[in-house]
């Protein structure tokens, strides 16, 4: 197989923008502990735009759930920027895939974009430039009165992004932002999320359980185990920088790259790496 | 539905009720049943002029004071009580146990404690229309959408400005509808405080009435009573419609997919 080497191994010349360090979650239910995520470390340098994908239920959400601050981990550190994250910090925005439930239903969608800067107490002309700007950005400056709930799914997660934007964040994680929206509206949403990356140079953490949404949109993916979650792959995703739908997938660099992630993905189906290792162990002591 | 339906649907039903009331009261000499005509008469005669001064508007003004602190109350300890945990959990029993109180028994409490005057009608007022509000509101904030609760918390968007564009615009459907019940239970306790020890008001000139035997003016009394529920209602229905136009919005839109 023609793939490169895990990338977690290189030397990280500077501070990494986003850091994650032997992150674990234990969840306690009635009648003892889950634990979700058991041992998850990784880097992001500044403007890297990475794609964490790993099968259904690997604790993505909660994986990026400690990252944002919204969670407190069982162990381990996350690190933006050098400095350790125990709340929501001021330079993370977070997309998430509930689009419907993101949005403030009782403000129109120019207020939606509006309030995070108006509580950050940015000056009121600069608040309307910033908002025009990331409504344009998402391709939505033709509804700024209207309300959320009259727009369809697609337009509801343009609308977040457009906030998340504006908000002008080091960081963006994007919680699967393009599971519940249909097949035509998710390529035209990664295209958005590249060009916006482009534009922004902003670093993205995009989660999600598509592979081939993973490999299309990622310079970098992650490869998450099964529940309890550790990570299974750090790859490279040496496609070229202008990507398109048509030409970019029809790539048989693309074919190798996904046709690897899925085979990844199969054998995290079977578990966590770390039992595997474990029970060989254990076979090689008798 | 076009307004002279919408018209000929809202007075249908009362006009048509009003001529059979006519048709069958038309040769009864029943001191007790009143006559649709008289009974217009009296209403006029009774209640325009100086009672409408001395009696109709200082119910009305206690009304609407009490109904201003039973919501505004309502919505700030529900608000408060509602976004803190603790205080939730020690309060609940408490508050249910308030509110399965019927808040009549409380006049001759609060006569005493307060005194006969207008402050211990208020209080009447207060003490049974803020729980619905109250315990609306409590439970609005305990389920407001956790996924909203994170965007706030991940844009930083804490304290006051939390409550001002995100619980506080949550949670109003379920503060509308304790308003709802609020403004009801508040007419039947105006009526009430005035009935105990009261030398004014619509619930004390009722009564009046009908240990007088003013039959005619006794009824025209509960005329006056079921025109201020239904202005209540008329009031109600036009605020609800512009702060909550999103909500039926939403819902409309929901129900459709």
């Amino acid at each position: 197989m023609t793939v490169n080497e895990p990338t977690k191994n290189q030397p990280v010349e500077t501070v990494p923008m986003l850091s994650v360090r032997g992150l674990q979650k234990i969840y306690a239910v009635p009648g003892g502990e889950v634990e979700a995520v058991r041992d998850l470390t990784f880097d992001l340098a500044e403007g890297e735009l990475v794609c964490l994908v790993g099968p259904s239920g690997s604790g993505k959400t909660t994986l990026l759930k400690c990252i944002s601050g919204l969670m407190e981990q069982t162990s381990g550190t996350v690190e933006l920027n050098g400095s350790s994250v125990t709340g929501p910090p001021k330079s993370m925005a977070v997309v998430f895939q509930e689009y419907g439930r993101s949005l403030f239903p009782w403000m129109t969608v120019h207020a939606n974009v509006e309030l995070p800067l108006k509580n950050q107490k940015v000056p009121k002309a600069e608040r309307a430039a910033l908002v025009d700007a990331a409504l344009k950005s998402v391709g939505l400056d033709h509804v700024p009165k209207s309300y959320p709930w009259q727009l369809s799914g697609g337009m509801q997660q343009r609308v977040a992004i457009a906030r998340a934007v504006a908000y002008r964040p080091q960081v963006l994680l994007m919680d699967e932002p393009f599971a519940a929206v249909d097949a035509q509206t998710r390529a035209d949403l990664e295209d958005l999320i590249r060009t916006i990356w482009k534009q922004l140079g902003v670093t993205i953490l995009f989660v999600t359980h598509d592979i081939d949404e993973s490999v299309y949109l990622g310079e970098r993916v992650i490869v998450l185990s099964s529940s309890p979650t550790v990570v299974q792959e750090d790859l490279k995703i040496d496609l070229p920088a202008e990507r398109d739908q048509l030409n970019t997938r029809a790539l048989p660099r693309f074919m190798q790259l996904r046709s690897h992630v899925y085979a990844e993905i199969q054998r995290a189906k079977l578990g966590p790496v770390t039992e595997q290792i474990t029970a060989q162990r254990r076979t090689a002591v008798k | 539905m076009s307004p002279l339906k919408r018209v000929a649907y809202f007075f249908g039903l009362p006009i048509l009720l009003i001529v059979l009331w006519w048709a069958l009261s038309f040769g009864s000499t029943n001191f007790f049943v009143p006559k649709p005509i008289e009974l217009a008469q009296t209403l006029w005669t009774t209640w325009i002029g100086d009672r409408f001064v001395e009696d109709v508007l200082p119910s009305l003004g206690r009304l609407a004071v009490g109904l201003f602190f039973a919501i505004g109350l309502g919505i700030v300890l529900g608000l408060l009580i509602g976004s803190t945990r603790w205080l939730r959990n020690l309060l609940e029993p408490l508050l249910e146990f308030f509110r399965a109180i019927p808040p009549p028994v409380l006049v001759p409490l609060l006569m005493l404690l307060i005194g006969v005057n207008d402050s211990m009608k208020v209080a009447v007022i207060i003490s049974g229309s803020i729980w619905p509000v109250l315990l609306n509101t409590v439970e609005g904030v305990r389920a407001v959408d956790s996924v909203l609760n994170d965007s706030c918390r991940s844009f930083g968007i804490r304290g006051f400005a939390r409550i001002r564009y995100f619980v506080l615009p949550a949670v109003t459907p379920q503060i509308m509808a304790g308003v709802r019940q609020s403004l009801s239970i508040g007419l039947i306790l105006m009526v009430i405080s005035e009935m105990f020890a009261s030398s004014s008001g619509l619930g004390f000139t009722i009564v009046q009435f009908q240990r007088n035997f003013a039959i005619p003016e006794m009824w025209s009394g509960i005329v006056v009573l079921g025109l201020i529920g239904l202005g209540l209602a008329i009031i109600f229905q036009f605020v609800e419609r512009r702060v909550l136009h999103w909500y039926h919005g939403l819902k409309e839109i929901t129900h459709d997919s």
